[in-house]
């Protein structure tokens, strides 16, 4: 923690995204998102449903989770459409 | 060229609101920033957020989660405080000490946007700044608690409007307050939802573009407030748009376009019945309330289609 | 070169306004500060100034406006008085907190209820601790000449911090008198190119303003906002010595009066001063020493200076033209008390409040002060420590 004497004017904060420091994974109690490629149609709706970026997407595709910052609402998975009624995302138990 | 407004080629996109901010798991304001600021991907903004939990959640220690310049001032000014950063790029543009083309959006909640910086905000839109004012709506203080806004909807119960043996939830109905923005005759007004993201998308970015005040009104489910699941953001906002809570409007010039009508209108109970807040409205000999909850709906819903109706040029209408 | 002139208190600071020609400014008409910001209004109509003017709905969001105007990274200046300020109190601190240069002519009034729309210091008073500079100002020439320095010394990259000009309302701010106002270059050259620190508009370079700061950092927060004043009143002396040279004006923390070989001393601040100096000068002329001590920089207030420039008085007297409720002393002598308290040697200490809502302060009323000083310096003895005069019974 930084001292009165390094506080910045006005405690105006200089690095912007700094938030990203702060890894919210470990908000997560019991349920954590799996990501099932075989039935992945790539609609990317997980990608902006996720209120904490934790879905990576690279060329327009989708890849793993994020863990590191998903607190493990499960909002992907309610609105994952799937292939032929299979979910791409399942919630699965936490892993402690 | 505009970045076009599909998922594949936004997801190329930076987003420009980081995780690690500490919003609840599930809260649905950091997928309406994301969702603005990803429609205003081709521009340059400042953003203004009014205290709330958006506001201690995005931005606290020195940690900030905004990679835009974003500036908090206090709950009730928000719309004050963009219109100075406003009116002073306005300024230097005038005596070129700037050149880059700029654009300004308060993202702030119902709380600061209905209530206390209501005058704030009237005064903002009539002296005609080059901003939009996108409130999301949550319908309470959530930050201090889920305390009872001029937002909150009839018979929903908060913390400072208990469902009590007496009073059953919030005796009162909404401000509508979107209609209200609308009568201050602004260049664009309409009201959104995340579950719809395309027509949230379109409109910000037609928003944007227009010169002048603008305000959209963002319906954003609460997890914690309304008592319901963690995964239910998107389901709650589109259940609040199918059964016509929420509809999904724009007023623009004067003309009022409703942007997506459901096919089937889903009766308001689907709606009620997933949130922990309208419980006690399911309890026996309570059905008169629920009742009285869809006759206003259905009201409201009529009279948004006459208006429509009204001043919907022919040719449009007619499609 | 300078003009000289016969205007009101809000026209000269009006005028330099003009000649300062800030970026922003946001202005809501109360009484008696209207005049200022409409008369301010009239140059920026008729394009004497490039300045972009907010006509805001409350002097909530005038300040609000001017700390998002600020925040953005130019110069930024309103004005008010009495419910305008208390309304603007919430922002006060914030503007302070931020770090941000704004300007601000304070147009002193009394605050409600009841209402009134005269001269006293209340409402100044009641925002002596949100963290802005306050410069006080006898007359119109001290107002137009604080005015100007005010925006070098909020601007001074060390400080960065808002400032309020005081001066009285009606008594000043609507009476004509004879100012002498600097060419409008040098005025220009003087305040110079404005400088931002942390542009909110430098979009490659993105800031954000307004953290939520939790009991981990908080304090420290404090703690280091709290040492910046320490370095306000250097700067105000030398802001002063540099304005010296274009004016031939001299101003210094505080203006001492015939003080140096004075056993009776009297501290008092802005209009009713000069009224003061006067009846000093006649019972000066009698043989009685006595001396006045004016306020100029009353926050930071310099406690050391005045403290040692009072402490070998035999008695004094500090005039407030505000009473603090509840069985205190006015804040003026608070601050005195404060200055004096550490001193072995200090004078006898009385508090009275005079001129609330206007009520003239007359060559009588300092004259009856005066005699009430000589008798404690006499007998030692005090019948009242805080009485109002000039009141009715």
């Amino acid at each position: 923690m930084i001292g009165w004497k390094d506080i910045p004017p006005g405690m105006v904060i200089l690095e912007a995204g700094s938030a990203s420091k702060i890894k919210t994974g470990s908000w997560r109690a019991a349920y954590r998102p799996k990501w099932i490629e075989e039935n992945c149609i790539q609609c990317l709706l997980c990608w902006l449903f996720c209120p904490d970026n934790s879905v990576k997407v690279k060329d327009g595709k989708r890849g793993e989770f994020d863990y590191d910052y998903c607190k493990g609402c499960g909002i992907c998975a309610l609105e994952c459409p799937g292939k032929k009624g299979n979910k791409a995302i399942v919630m699965e138990e936490e892993v402690k | 060229m505009a970045t076009p407004l599909n998922l594949k080629e936004l997801s190329k996109q930076e987003v420009r609101f980081t995780a690690g901010h500490r919003m609840c798991a599930g809260c649905a304001a950091p997928i309406v920033v994301k969702m603005v600021l990803l429609a205003a991907c081709d521009y340059s903004v400042v953003v203004a957020s009014s205290t709330g939990c958006l506001e201690v959640s995005s931005c606290i220690s020195t940690y900030t989660a905004w990679k835009v310049p974003w500036i908090h001032n206090a709950f009730e000014n928000a719309a004050a405080t963009l219109s100075g950063v406003e009116t002073m790029y306005k300024a230097l543009k005038k005596r070129g000490k700037i050149d880059k083309d700029i654009k300004f959006i308060a993202i702030c909640g119902d709380g600061g946007t209905y209530d206390i910086g209501f005058q704030s905000l009237s005064g903002a839109m009539e002296r005609g700044h080059d901003m939009l004012y996108i409130c999301y709506d949550n319908g309470a203080y959530m930050n201090t608690g889920i305390q009872r806004s001029s937002a909150t909807p009839t018979f929903a119960d908060t913390t400072t409007c208990p469902a009590g043996a007496v009073i059953p939830g919030k005796p009162q109905q909404r401000k509508d307050l979107t209609r209200i923005m609308a009568a201050h005759g602004l260049p664009y007004v309409a009201q959104a939802s995340p579950s719809h993201w395309p027509d949230l998308m379109k409109k910000v970015r037609k928003a944007i573009e227009i010169q002048g005040p603008k305000f959209i009104n963002i319906f954003t489910p609460c997890n914690r407030g309304w008592r319901s699941r963690n995964d239910d953001a998107i389901l709650l906002s589109r259940l609040a748009v199918e059964t016509c809570f929420w509809p999904l409007y724009e007023v623009e010039d004067g003309v009022t376009r409703i942007t997506v009508k459901p096919k089937d209108k889903k009766p308001l109970i689907e709606f009620l019945k997933a949130q922990g807040r309208f419980k006690h409205l399911f309890e026996p000999g309570k059905e008169k309330m629920i009742e009285h909850l869809q006759e206003m709906i259905d009201k409201n819903w009529e009279s948004l289609l006459k208006e429509e109706e009204m001043t919907l040029p022919k040719e449009e209408g007619n499609k | 070169m300078t003009k000289v002139v016969a205007v009101t208190g809000n026209e000269a600071v009006a005028n330099a306004f003009r000649q300062i020609e800030p970026d922003v400014c946001a202005a809501y008409p109360i009484t008696p500060q209207t005049e200022l910001m409409q008369r301010f209004a009239a140059f920026v109509s008729n394009g004497q100034v490039r300045t972009e003017m907010i006509l805001v709905e409350s002097e909530h969001s005038a300040l609000s406006a001017c700390v998002g105007a600020a925040a953005a990274g130019g110069r930024v200046a309103t004005a008010t008085s009495s419910q305008g300020l208390a309304l603007m109190w919430e922002i006060l601190f914030i503007a302070s907190g931020l770090r941000l240069p704004i300007v601000m002519p304070v147009v002193n009034r009394a605050l409600s209820a009841p209402i009134n729309i005269h001269c006293d210091h209340s409402d100044a008073m009641g925002a002596r601790d949100s963290g802005w500079i306050q410069l006080w100002s006898e007359n119109a020439q001290e107002a137009y000449d604080n005015t100007i320095q005010a925006f070098r010394i909020a601007e001074d990259m060390n400080i960065r911090l808002p400032v309020m000009i005081c001066y009285d309302g009606f008594i000043i701010s609507h009476s004509i008198e004879r100012i002498e106002y600097l060419d409008d270059d040098v005025v220009k050259n003087f305040v110079g190119e404005y400088k931002p620190l942390y542009p909110l508009l430098d979009v490659e370079n993105p800031k954000s303003y307004g953290p939520l700061i939790l009991t981990d950092l908080y304090h420290e927060v404090r703690k280091a906002h709290s040492e910046v004043y320490k370095k306000v009143p250097k700067v105000v002396i030398e802001v002063a010595k540099e304005f010296e040279k274009i004016s031939g004006r001299k101003y210094e923390l505080f203006e001492n009066y015939r003080l140096d070989d004075a056993e009776i001393g009297i501290v008092i601040l802005n209009s009713a001063a000069g009224t003061t100096k006067d009846l000093i000068d006649e019972y000066r002329d009698r043989g009685v020493k006595v001396g006045l001590l004016k306020p100029r920089l009353y926050r930071p207030f310099p406690y050391e200076e005045v403290g040692n420039a009072l402490k070998n008085l035999k008695v004094l007297c500090v005039l407030d033209r505000a009473d603090a409720f509840g069985g205190s002393f006015g804040p003026l002598y608070l601050d005195i008390a404060a200055s004096l308290c550490n001193f072995s040697q200090k004078p006898i200490l009385i508090n009275r409040i005079y001129g609330l809502g206007g009520r003239d302060f007359m060559p009588e009323h300092a004259a009856e002060v005066i005699e009430e000083l000589k008798d404690i310096a006499k007998t030692g003895k005090i019948t009242k420590l805080k009485e109002y005069i000039g009141v009715r019974e």
